[in-house]
């Protein structure tokens, strides 16, 4: 035990922060994922002494850098110094202390070296129009780039909502043919991360599960981290009771508004994305940071086909229709009850039918005697 | 036969009858050796339903749809498809929790486990059987008929059969420990038990719950406890919470000689929908009228023997018995 | 015997025509019942398992079906020959009863396929009453396929069987009035582990089987009065009143025995006061008790005794005080815990309906093509 604590204490001040902020950071992190509280430690016990250091390629396509930027804002510890602990990270554009030529020939070593093993992350959209002429780096196209890097990949990661399905350039009319890692390296299996700018942790937290257990984490059908992107919005929002109740704010500004009362009549589209944001929020800063909690309605930016493509301020499809929460009464009882008319009528005429039987032959029985006795001695 | 004769005969089988009514019923069952149990305590429980989910995701049991709208899971009671379900017990105004008039509070339905289990008694082909270490009750579909005896001898209605099925087969709760599930076997609590976010449903020996649940009784209402969560002998986290006022009763210390899960409330427990039991479970009065009639066939053999003699000597008066 | 003949005459009369109509409607829903399960064609539910299929068919179906085990107490026991007649007719009404009683124990059953595991000896729990009443009922059938089998060895002339089995016959009469005491008591048995649910007026609890026995021999000799009266009446003929006049007397001393023990029981166990709460169970007791005693008035009359009018209206009475009894314990007035109600199905009616129509319709075939009904000197 001393030893761990030894190492957990090393890892720290690598980190730049207090061994505690570190294991809470690591409890955090295996909370968000749904995963029980020993894995935790594994988790810390990973970073303190990381088993695989995949290197890593991060190629960058049409984008605003927003899902780094994001990245690099997030603290306790740094996520960036915990990624760049955890990672050989051989090629960022934004990151790299080098540039021009060299930098492009250190990617190219790194690619051969390390081909099968290295972590392909992509971030931003790729442009396909015109043979992808429309986004170029160090003299290519960030199409051929992006199948090139893919070729000898051991994990491809779309990073942010433009490399997952084509973000905001890839909204009508689409002039450079903008499109998601996915959808141009069709038949790769590529891990997506959407968001703009997506949640770091839900980045983070899929990295080190699978720096821990050397596997990813499960995913939906659009290859999205369950553990993040496996609700709607809808289904975790805190204004959810305001949604079930009726209450909503009408214009901005309103009575409704300043109560807090549900966007959805001003256009949220939580009812028809799939993220955690209601979760985890913001900047961690806690305290209802993210679009809703500050008093605007959310856009789908993580959710092809809603985000970049419905209007803002146009009520999103409910997508599930999950009720409030019911409780059965102490006497409330499955399938028990069953008096029809039908059936009492039913009872009634068969009961019937015998007495009145009995009761004919009765009489007849009485005339049979009747006779019988006026016939011959008894 | 004489009058006289029948007289005799009909007095003593009368008699054998009425003996029965004076016949002593065998005694309660004592709870098994280890005996292990729940407690659930409905001053803790917030209705948040984790352990009917639980329930459903250990034992393989589908929700429950009302209707066409598909809620998360809308059982109204234990059925074919539900093992564990809570309900609410709600009065007037329904505003305090735990208050027996204008408050609410919830209660866990599931099999209580009994000491003298009433479907294991009835059970013509020993499909429920108690287990003699633990004291938990399983149920056996291979043997069963579904002559669901055991559904109308249980005082809590647990035994539930799956009607809708044409091949259909009890169900109950099994305490997580029915074969191909076997987490009291492993070692591991029940999964109620351990989701449970507050302590309300707490695994254990029997004996260590019912002696916590004597303690709640005895604490000072309005006093902070440490509520253990999960299994009592080793609690993975503790619920701080204020006492609330309990009924000063253990449901299952003694009812019809008690249950290996107990319930303790704040609200009467026939507010609950507990039955009204007494201390003598109604299967050991039944097995006592049974054992005096027929132990050993005995009197069954006399009564033939002497049925045959008197037959046999009326229809040989006549021409050689003749039907 | 060839004291007996066949009625013989047309089978497809008009009231065989109805019952047939009733039961091939039956049969449709007795094939929903396998196919789609119980839930699909009863009401039965969490806390009524036990529906009409149980307490009709099985318990008072069989209670109807005493009309041999009555007899035989009579004939062979009290040695009252002049009373020979009626037994081959009880004997086979008795034998439908019980079968179909059987048939509904078999398909109310809700692991059917598995039956035979109550007939395999290491599964027995001997402290179950159900144990008791399937294997002795299952007996007692064996029993009465027997004693109405010399009707149907005399029509194909198999002298050597008939001898055979005319050899064993008084054991067979002996544990044809073994069995049902038995299992009928049993039958009352099974309300005792029920405890609580049944409603304290008819939860008698020790007593049960003895009331239970009582109402099953008072309902035995009352089916006999009942199927004789309808057999003069429908076949047009002779009257047996002055047979059935006899056991006017004895079904008398029955009871008077089960009211005073009725009477005695509720005060012995302090329920008196529950005559008195003027709800619905008072209600059903009253009427269910009235219907036992207006038949004991009526009975207490020889001139009554004599008239088979007003013998049949008692037994009419008698046959559904025995069953309001049943009725009233197991479902009417039982109370599994808040919340639960019953009612049968249509369906669920229909299928009672149409066992009780294949019953009458067997008998109707049965009592015109063998030798059951005895030889009558007049037409």
């Amino acid at each position: 035990m001393a030893e761990k604590e030894f190492d957990f204490s090393e890892v720290a001040m690598r980190l730049g922060v207090s061994r505690r902020t570190f294991l809470k950071f690591c409890t955090g992190v295996a909370a968000s994922l749904g995963l029980p509280a020993a894995s935790a430690m594994a988790m810390a016990k990973a970073v303190a002494d990381p088993k695989r250091r995949p290197p890593v390629i991060w190629l960058h396509g049409q984008e605003c850098t927003g899902p780094t930027e994001a990245l690099l804002r997030s603290e306790q510890p740094s996520l960036a110094h915990l990624i760049l602990d955890l990672i050989s990270l051989d090629y960022h554009q934004t990151l790299d202390a080098g540039a021009g030529h060299q930098v492009e020939e250190i990617k190219k070593k790194s690619m051969r070296e390390n081909a099968g093993k290295y972590l392909l992350v992509i971030e931003g959209a790729i442009p396909v129009k015109d043979k992808g002429i429309y986004c170029k780096i160090a003299g290519e196209t960030m199409l051929a780039l992006t199948h090139e890097a893919a070729e000898h990949a051991a994990a491809i990661v779309a990073y942010g909502s433009c490399a997952s399905w084509g973000g905001v350039q890839s909204a009508t009319p689409n002039p450079t043919g903008a499109q998601g890692a996915p959808q141009v390296l069709k038949g790769k299996p590529v891990v997506t991360i959407p968001g703009c700018p997506p949640n770091p942790a839900n980045f983070i937290g899929t990295v080190l599960f699978f720096v821990t257990y050397g596997k990813l984490p499960p995913l939906d059908e659009k290859m999205r981290p369950k553990w993040a992107y496996g609700r709607l919005i809808h289904e975790n929002c805190y204004r959810r009771p305001h949604f079930d109740a009726g209450r909503f704010a009408n214009e901005f500004g309103d009575e409704g508004h300043r109560k807090g009362y549900c966007l959805y009549k001003l256009g949220c589209k939580g009812p028809e994305t799939y993220n955690n944001c209601p979760s985890l929020e913001y900047n961690n800063v806690g305290g209802g940071v993210w679009p809703v909690g500050v008093g605007h309605p959310c856009f789908g930016c993580s959710e092809g086909g809603v985000g970049f493509t419905k209007p803002l301020f146009s009520l999103a499809v409910i997508k599930t229709h999950t009720p409030p929460n019911v409780f059965p009464e102490i006497q409330d009882r499955q399938d028990t009850g069953g008096l029809t008319a039908g059936a009492a009528a039913l009872a009634g005429a068969a009961v019937g039918v015998a007495v009145g039987a009995s009761a004919i032959a009765a009489s007849k029985l009485n005339d049979k005697d009747a006779s019988a006795s006026g016939d011959q001695e008894d | 036969m004489k009058r006289r004769d029948f007289l005799k005969a009909a007095a003593g089988g009368a008699t054998a009858l009425c003996s029965v009514g004076v016949a002593q019923a065998r005694p309660n069952l004592e709870p098994a050796e280890n005996a292990v149990g729940m407690l659930f305590d409905s001053t803790l429980c917030v209705g948040c339903k984790a352990c009917v989910a639980k329930c459903k995701e250990v034992n393989n049991m589908p929700p429950v749809i009302e209707g066409d709208n598909r809620e998360w899971d809308s059982a109204r009671d234990l059925s074919g498809d539900t093992l564990n379900v809570i309900k609410v017990y709600k009065n007037g105004t329904a505003k305090l929790k735990d208050a027996e008039v204008n408050g609410f509070c919830f209660e866990k339905r599931s099999c209580m486990h009994c000491v003298d289990p009433g479907c294991v008694s009835v059970c013509p082909v020993t499909a429920m059987r108690r287990d003699s270490l633990t004291g938990i009750v399983t149920h056996h579909a291979d043997v069963c008929i579904g002559c669901r005896n055991c559904m109308v001898g249980c005082p809590y209605n647990v035994p539930q059969f799956e009607y809708n099925d044409a091949f259909g087969q009890i169900q109950k709760c099994q305490m997580c420990n029915q074969a191909g599930v076997e987490r009291i076997d492993k070692g591991q609590m029940t999964g109620c038990a351990e989701v449970c976010p507050t302590g309300a449903t707490l695994f254990g020996s029997r004996r260590k719950l019912l002696a916590e649940a004597k303690r709640r009784m005895r604490l000072k209402p309005g006093e902070i406890y440490n509520y253990p969560r999960g299994d009592i002998s080793k609690p993975y986290s503790y619920h701080e919470k204020a006492v609330p006022t309990y009924q000063q009763h253990v449901w299952g210390e003694k009812e019809a000689g008690g249950t290996n899960v107990m319930h303790i409330s704040a609200v009467p427990f026939d507010r609950l929908g507990m039955p009204p039991l007494g201390e003598r479970s109604a299967a050991s009065i039944a097995e006592g009228v049974q054992h005096t009639l027929y132990n050993y066939m005995a009197l069954p053999a006399i009564a033939l023997a002497g049925l045959t003699y008197v037959v046999r000597r009326n229809t040989d008066d006549d021409e050689g018995g003749e039907s | 015997m060839s004291a007996c003949k066949p009625l013989g005459g047309r089978i497809l009369t008009a009231p065989f025509l109805f019952f047939a109509l009733i039961f091939l409607i039956s049969l449709y829903f007795m094939a929903q019942r396998f196919i789609s399960g119980m839930g699909a064609v009863s009401n039965l539910n969490g806390g009524f398992a036990w529906g009409i299929w149980v307490v009709y068919d099985v318990v008072i179906g069989t209670a109807f079906a005493c009309g041999g085990y009555a007899l035989a107490f009579t004939v062979y026991i009290f040695n009252r020959g002049k009373y020979h007649p009626l037994v081959r007719p009880a004997i086979l009404a008795s034998l439908l009863g019980y079968a179909l009683g059987g048939f509904g124990a078999f398909f109310d059953m809700g692991r059917w396929w598995q039956f035979y595991e109550i007939f395999l000896p290491w599964n027995w729990n001997f402290n179950s009453v159900m144990l008791e009443v399937g294997l002795c009922v299952t007996a007692y059938i064996m029993v009465l396929v027997l004693e109405f089998a010399p009707a149907y060895l005399e029509k194909i002339g198999a002298q050597g069987l008939l001898k055979t089995i005319n050899k064993l016959l008084f054991f067979l009469i002996a544990l044809g009035m073994l069995l049902p005491t038995m299992h009928q008591s049993s039958l009352g048995s099974l309300l005792i582990a029920l405890g609580h649910k049944v409603h304290p007026l008819w939860q008698t609890l020790q007593f049960q089987p003895l009331l239970a026995l009582l109402t099953a021999l008072i309902m035995g000799f009352s089916i006999v009065i009942f199927e004789a009266s309808f057999s003069t009446v429908g076949f047009k003929r002779s009257s047996e009143t002055p047979l059935l006049a006899g056991l006017g007397k004895a079904i008398m001393g029955l009871l008077i025995t089960f009211l005073l023990i009725r009477v005695a029981l509720l005060v012995a166990q302090g329920n008196i006061g529950l005559l008195f709460a003027g709800d619905r169970a008072t209600l059903l007791y009253l009427i269910e008790t009235a219907l036992f005693v207006i038949p004991l008035i009526i009975l207490a009359s020889p001139v009554n005794r004599r008239n088979g009018g007003r013998l049949l209206i008692a037994a009419v009475s008698m046959l559904l005080a025995g069953s309001l009894y049943r009725f009233n314990a197991f479902l009417f007035t039982f109370n599994p815990g808040p919340g639960y109600s019953y009612f049968p199905s249509v369906p669920e009616i229909m299928v009672t309906l149409g066992v009780v129509s294949l019953e009458i319709m067997a008998y109707l075939v049965l009592v015109k093509t063998l030798p059951v009904l005895h030889r009558e000197e007049r037409a």
